[in-house]
């Protein structure tokens, strides 16, 4: 093995092309330079610099969720890491697979206070799925393919790898990926054949089933949703799905009740509610689903499927736990399912229907636009169909926008819809639409915003103009953080403490600075031409929509109350007032 | 599905662990950081030649928090193995106390029968002290430090709980 000694800072870098990597996003600095050379002297990989190290972050994040793959980030230490910290966590709540590579101050000043040192890996330890300190150079190749592996195995997440500067300066040993990493950390893929069994006999009974589908659909890759359409389509049962979930099953299709939870729909959550039998696949019962606990589906018998046991009767017991990967599991669900063909009780399976269609005749998504005032309903709506046909991806920013856009805009595959789900980070959509168009550089990708979202990463316009990144961030301006606002109304007597979005910039002569176009709607008749126009633009496009300053997100179910306690519309809260345990809950 | 119990237990929980950098802090963390109970923990190299520690924690919690500590432990990537002691079976748990005693005549030979009858070790000694070194459940040490307490005890030092199964088995 007279193999050539390499520097360490080419080592990870081979390390990196030898995963597959072909795009990584960052920005440089003192403690990184040697990595940034090794850059320089390639290419395989391209270098995304982004303006803020956060923005770093989300764009790998948006990669990797539209693509699959593991998102790749390059920081300086110090404040590079620290800027990371929140896009970390991010993805660590959503389950988003991302390795980021951190440098550290060298090795003999680790502990010293040096210059732009932090404690990386004590600050990243609980926002990542796990983290190192390479102290050897020659574990450098190693540790970067066992970091790709831990990334992207079991229940994905994000993983930091800290390089202190002399590590990465050494000379040392290149090893290639070999079985290590995967004998030291293998979470368990296929599901237990009996729990399979008794899941697909609960459903076979059922008289009034439900599938619960998540994020871990998406996560499992576009033949898990494949399948979760085929389970679905065997069972005759409605299908719902989280906000992480949309996409794994087709919105078109008239077996989709709609998302569930906080802000799903009457149809969802009462079947949530009523059924008998609730299948669970990769979904984690969060807080936004389930509303008041002890009031969440109180009859009914649950299976859950999911990779991480501790996402198994974390918040709800279930009395079918299967602990596996939602591909492997339901492709053995239907095969069980075609072989035993259960005899299901027709009749209970059309009356349970008939319900369904009742809770749909109430039309809770319904929304009148008259007049010239723009209804943001509407315009999401005319957004959908205007892109209908083409091959769009969809990023938001937090708020009510994220949620308007949730309930009106029709997802039918997976992989197209990248949102900050378990976090819910304002400024994530513009840096994850670059991230995605970086992926998808023919493809149509807009970040529908909210306009005090747009302003938490609009640094990144520049990035975007850098690279000649045709995306188009769709701001729903209601000049509120609207969804602060909706809560002040709802909870605190309507005093609108610090929600106004004040001074707020002139979004198409801020697009212009940013080298981008910059359109604006502020009538209804004329959102059609502003859309087409967005979408005609070969460039980047700000296209800002003045929307119903006043609009509120609904169906709402309110923190601490049950899902058949659900708001329909703003006539309803008088009513119910909010109790005190759930004025505490966020 | 049933409620689940909400009586409160406690478990000796036992971790194998990657002998690295960190992972105790991982450990810790996951305790603080969700709110679990730490009542007590122990950890050493147990396996030189592969590089493992067993940490043994004493927690206490429902069955269902006992359930997410043990999933949240086991999703840990240097984690190898977690044996709850206390569901899979019998299993022995010993601590180890250190106990200055300071005094001089009858409540020095008090201190010493005493000791005898715990079947401590009086490990050091000076004219007018003695170190006693005690072994066993944490019962039997909390009531020899409670009889040495008016012996003039001055000190103690006391470790986590060291436990293993009963039987032939490993964990
Ligand atoms: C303002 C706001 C409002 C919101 N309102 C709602 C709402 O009304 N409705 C709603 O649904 N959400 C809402 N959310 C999002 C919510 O906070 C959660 O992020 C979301 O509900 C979680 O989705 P999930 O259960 O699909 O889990 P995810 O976070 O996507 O987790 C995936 C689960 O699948 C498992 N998994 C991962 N990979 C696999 C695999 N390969 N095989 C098997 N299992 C796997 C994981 O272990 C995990 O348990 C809102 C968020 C915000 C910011
Ligand atoms: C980084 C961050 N800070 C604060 C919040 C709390 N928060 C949630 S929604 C929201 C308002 C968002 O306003 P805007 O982007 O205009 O969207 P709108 O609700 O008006 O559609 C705020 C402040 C958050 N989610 N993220
Ligand atoms: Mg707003």
């Amino acid at each position: 093995m007279a193999k050539k000694k390499m520097q360490g800072a080419e080592i990870v870098i081979e390390a990196l092309k030898e995963q597959g990597v072909t795009e990584i996003f960052g920005y440089p600095g003192g403690a990184v330079l040697p990595l940034y050379d090794a850059i320089f002297n390639q290419n395989a990989i391209r270098h995304i610099l982004v303006r803020q190290e956060g923005g770093a972050v989300h764009a790998a994040e948006g990669y990797a969720r539209s693509t699959g793959k593991v998102g790749v980030v390059l920081v300086t230490s110090g404040p590079g890491a620290t800027n990371a910290v929140t896009g970390l966590t991010d993805a660590l709540m959503d389950s988003i697979p991302i390795v980021c590579l951190t440098g550290q101050v060298p090795t003999h000043l680790i502990g010293n206070d040096a210059f732009q040192e932090c404690d990386t890996t004590g600050i990243t330890r609980p926002c990542t799925k796990h983290n190192y300190l390479v102290k050897d150079v020659n574990d450098l190749a190693a540790v970067v393919h066992e970091a790709f592996h831990v990334a992207r195995s079991g229940r994905p997440g994000p993983v930091v790898i800290d390089l202190p500067k002399d590590v990465v300066m050494a000379l040392g040993n290149y090893q290639e990926a070999g079985t290590a990493a995967a004998e030291k950390y293998s979470p368990r893929v296929k599901g237990d054949q009996s729990a399979i069994t008794e899941a697909v006999r609960l459903l076979g009974q059922a008289k009034k089933p439900i599938i619960y589908a998540g994020g871990g659909v998406i996560n499992s890759g576009p033949k898990a949703s494949k399948l979760l359409g085929d389970l679905v389509k065997l069972t005759g049962a409605p299908c719902t799905l989280t906000l992480m979930g949309l996409g794994a099953y087709p919105a078109s299709d008239k077996q989709f009740v709609g998302m569930l939870g906080m802000h799903g729909t009457y149809e969802a959550n009462l079947a949530m509610h009523d059924c008998d039998v609730m299948l669970c696949v990769g979904a984690r019962f969060d807080d936004r689903i389930t509303g008041r606990l002890d009031a969440f589906s109180p009859g009914s018998k649950k299976i859950h499927i999911d990779i991480d046991p501790s996402s198994i009767n974390k918040n709800v017991p279930v009395d079918v736990p299967i602990v596996g990967d939602v591909g492997s599991v339901l492709a053995d669900m239907v095969r069980k399912w075609k072989a035993a063909k259960p005899k299901q009780d027709k009749a209970a399976l059309k009356k349970w229907w008939g319900q369904i269609d009742q809770w749909r005749a109430r039309k809770c998504l319904a929304f009148e636009q008259k007049g010239e005032i723009i209804k943001p309903q509407h315009a999401i709506r005319r957004l959908f169909e205007l892109t209908q046909g083409r091959e769009t991806f969809i990023t938001t920013e937090v708020g009510q926008h994220q949620m308007w856009a949730a309930q009106y805009y029709n997802f039918d595959k997976p992989n197209h819809w990248m949102t900050s789900g378990g976090l819910g980070t304002m400024g994530y959509g513009l840096p994850a639409a670059m991230g995605v168009q970086i992926a998808h550089p023919d493809a149509l990708v807009v970040d529908i915003a909210g306009e005090a979202s747009t302003l938490m990463n609009i640094q990144e316009m520049s990035s975007i103009a850098q690279y000649r990144l045709p995306v188009k961030i769709f701001i729903l301006n209601n000049e509120y953080m609207g969804m602060v606002r909706q809560w002040q109304e709802l909870l605190h007597g309507g005093r609108y403490s610090e929600s106004y979005m004040e001074s707020l910039p002139d979004f198409v002569k801020l697009a212009e600075s940013f080298h981008a176009a910059g359109l604006r709607a502020t009538k209804a008749s004329e959102l059609d031409d502003v859309i087409k126009e967005m979408i005609a633009i070969d460039g980047p496009v700000i296209a800002d929509i003045a929307i119903d300053k006043a609009e509120n997100c609904f169906p709402m179910i309110p923190s601490g109350a049950a899902h058949n306690e659900m708001l329909l519309g703003p006539n309803d809260k008088a009513n119910k007032p909010i109790s005190e345990e759930g004025m505490v809950l966020v | 599905m049933s409620e689940p119990s909400k009586e409160v237990n406690r478990h000796t929980i036992a971790v194998l662990v990657d002998n690295e950098p960190g992972v105790l802090a991982r450990v810790i963390g996951l305790f603080s950081g969700r709110g679990y109970n730490i009542e007590s923990l122990t950890v050493a190299e147990t396996d030189h030649a592969a590089g493992l520690s067993r940490i043994t924690i004493v927690t206490t919690g429902t069955p269902m928090i006992i359930e997410q500590i043990k999933a949240q432990l086991g999703r840990l990537v240097p984690v190898h193995k977690v044996a709850d002691l206390t569901l899979d079976g019998p299993y022995v748990e010993r601590e180890l106390a250190l106990v200055k005693v300071v005094g001089k005549g009858e409540k020095r030979v008090e201190s010493l029968r005493i000791a005898d009858t715990f079947r401590a070790r009086a490990v050091d000694s000076s004219n007018n002290s003695f170190v006693f070194e005690i072994v066993g459940a944490a019962s039997k040490i909390d009531a020899f430090i409670e009889l040495m307490q008016p012996l003039g005890l001055t000190e103690v030092s006391r470790t986590g709980a060291a436990a293993i199964s009963r039987g032939n088995k490993p964990i």
